[in-house]
């Protein structure tokens, strides 16, 4: 655990001594706000025009119609971040050859890569903290539903480390940064797209194509579903695309 | 102390190191030579658990590298011919970063830390920014991150490249400081260094192990004459003359001001030269015997194809 912490400091440092944590952060929450003061705007017109018919007034809900587009634009935010983020993790040490004193030192490949990704997953965390306080000013003004929200922020922080883990998997493969945020970048999308195709395909495969969405799984929590098989989904992705990391690490030093 | 024992290494079809078998016993200073690509970098990544090897033995201090790497790399300190430096953090900072991946138990962690920094002369670098200090405190960092956990056995890939001379005299005689208390391999292609530094020499070239021995040893094993080397006061023509007339002498030539005199291996004429040079009032000014140098046997051994 103390070395999984040696590699997490030193990773958090080094994303707040550079501009990447801050740029990152700045412009997701630039596009949140951006997106969220759209939603609020879009809802208060809504309000305004249903007031004169107190039925559809009642049926108005903030969590819908603000917070539930607000997640879904959030998640393609941090599917274009999160690469960023990620990219140098691996590729970077590799290049500079600074994963010499990593592996010669008395660690193990399972706690620097955890180390990393604890790392990633504290500025994920920072990101979406921030992007609360953005939220909590709508408890002020109005009137919406706590659970439902935290659902969905379980939601994107459960995406967002498996975004993490499968950038760390690309930045394992690859000395060029670029090449791992765009490989990163390439799966995740296809990954977040993939039940598109759902609707064509047949039998199993339709199911198979559902599961393996990664939007499918975010939807039902933006909603307010805490299904254990969306969780364990996710769970799943992370721990395959570590260990997929761990397995080409393990492989490089034999070629 | 480090014991190698039949080691191949392979990278696809690339063979690196064929049946390589080396010991260096505790508390000695040995140097690993050989020209480029040899595979005295893949040794020493081996060595440290870097990197695996496809077949044979390596142990250091009784560890089995292979078998119980984590123990290996607790009592290695290991500098790569590249610096694994961080430029965006202090020197501070990174040394403090080497000190928790090495698990020093935190009560030791500052006092080590602080033993590092004085050993390699960087109490004036310590605030700065790795990127922003010269190659030579570059270098004195990677020895640091290498002594911070005071290891047993020092394991430096080209100490002293890109120094300047008084740098690499620092780093020399910081090396030789450790002479007795620390088990040392060192790779480097300054020969002299070598000579300067260190008790014993591994040559390989292409893979292969061509020498391994103490300088004396294998000096000694390479050299095809024995000999003389000497200053006289009158060290003209007819003084040559009646030195190739000793009984033995196989050969005597100038070298400068200096005249070299050879016979086969297994003699001595000594006596023989110095009672001539009396007798005949040459005026010995100096004699010392010949000497095989570094140079010598590198080239014999890497050049020549010799292998022992």
């Amino acid at each position: 655990m103390k070395n999984i912490w040696a590699i997490c400091k030193k990773e958090v440092n080094t994303y707040f001594t550079s501009p990447i944590a801050y740029v990152v952060i700045a412009v997701f929450l630039v596009l949140s706000g951006f997106f969220f003061y759209n939603a609020i705007l879009w809802f208060n017109s809504q309000a305004m025009q249903m007031a004169q018919n107190p039925y559809y007034y009642q049926q108005l809900n903030i969590n819908q119609m603000v917070f539930s587009p607000l997640f879904h634009n959030t998640s393609i935010i941090l599917l274009l971040m999160i690469p960023l983020l990620t990219m140098r993790l691996f590729s970077e040490e590799k290049k500079r050859q600074t994963d010499e004193l990593l592996y010669t030192s008395p660690i193990s490949i399972n706690q620097i890569i955890l180390g990393k990704y604890f790392a990633s997953l504290f500025v994920l965390l920072v990101m979406l903290l921030l992007l609360g306080v953005l939220i909590l000013f709508t408890f002020a003004f109005g009137n919406p539903e706590l659970a439902p929200l935290l659902n969905a922020f379980l939601g994107l922080l459960l995406m967002g480390g498996a975004f993490i883990a499968a950038g760390i998997f690309f930045s394992s493969l690859t000395e060029n940064q670029i090449v791992s945020a765009i490989l990163t970048f390439g799966a995740l999308l296809l990954f977040y797209i993939l039940n598109w195709t759902s609707y064509s395909a047949r039998g199993i495969w339709k199911d198979v194509l559902n599961y393996l969405s990664i939007f499918q799984h975010f939807d039902g929590m933006t909603q307010g579903i805490l299904d254990t098989t969306d969780v364990v989904y996710y769970l799943s992705f992370i721990f395959f695309s570590l260990f997929l990391t761990h397995s080409v690490i393990q492989s490089r030093r034999w070629r | 102390m480090i014991e190698v024992e039949h080691l191949t290494k392979k990278y696809g079809d690339l063979v690196a190191l064929k049946d390589l078998s080396f010991k260096v016993e505790e508390g000695k200073i040995w140097g690993l030579l050989g020209p480029n690509k040899a595979g005295k970098t893949t040794t020493m990544r081996i060595l440290t658990g870097y990197l695996p090897a496809n077949e044979g033995k390596a142990s250091v201090a009784g560890y089995d590298v292979f078998e119980q790497p984590n123990e290996v790399k607790k009592i290695i300190g290991y500098l790569p011919e590249a610096l694994p430096l961080y430029p965006e953090m202090t020197v501070l900072s990174f040394l403090n970063f080497v000190s928790e991946i090495k698990q020093i138990p935190a009560s030791k962690k500052k006092e080590a830390v602080e033993r590092s920094i004085e050993v390699s002369g960087l109490e004036t670098e310590r605030g700065r920014l790795i990127k922003h200090i010269s190659r030579g405190f570059k270098q004195r960092v990677g020895i640091a991150q290498a002594l911070i956990h005071d290891p047993q056995v020092l394991i430096l890939d080209e100490p002293t490249i890109g120094l300047d001379p008084k740098q690499i005299i620092e780093i020399r005689q910081l090396i030789k400081s450790f002479k007795g208390e620390r088990t040392i391999l060192i790779s480097t292609h300054i020969l002299a260094e070598v000579t300067q530094t260190c008790d014993g020499v591994v040559i390989i070239n292409d893979g292969l192990l061509m020498a391994s021995g103490s300088l004396e040893a294998l000096t000694a094993s390479f050299r095809e004459k024995e000999g003389v080397v000497v200053r006289l006061k009158k060290s003209g023509e007819s003084t040559l003359s009646l030195l190739r007339e000793i009984q033995g002498v196989d050969r005597v030539s100038r070298e400068n001001d200096e005249l070299k005199i050879e016979w086969s291996k297994g003699k001595d004429l000594r006596d023989e030269i110095a009672r001539l040079v009396v007798e005949k009032g040459l005026g010995l000014v100096e004699m010392r015997p010949l000497a095989m140098d570094i140079e010598d046997l590198y080239l014999k051994v890497v050049s020549g194809g010799v292998k022992q």
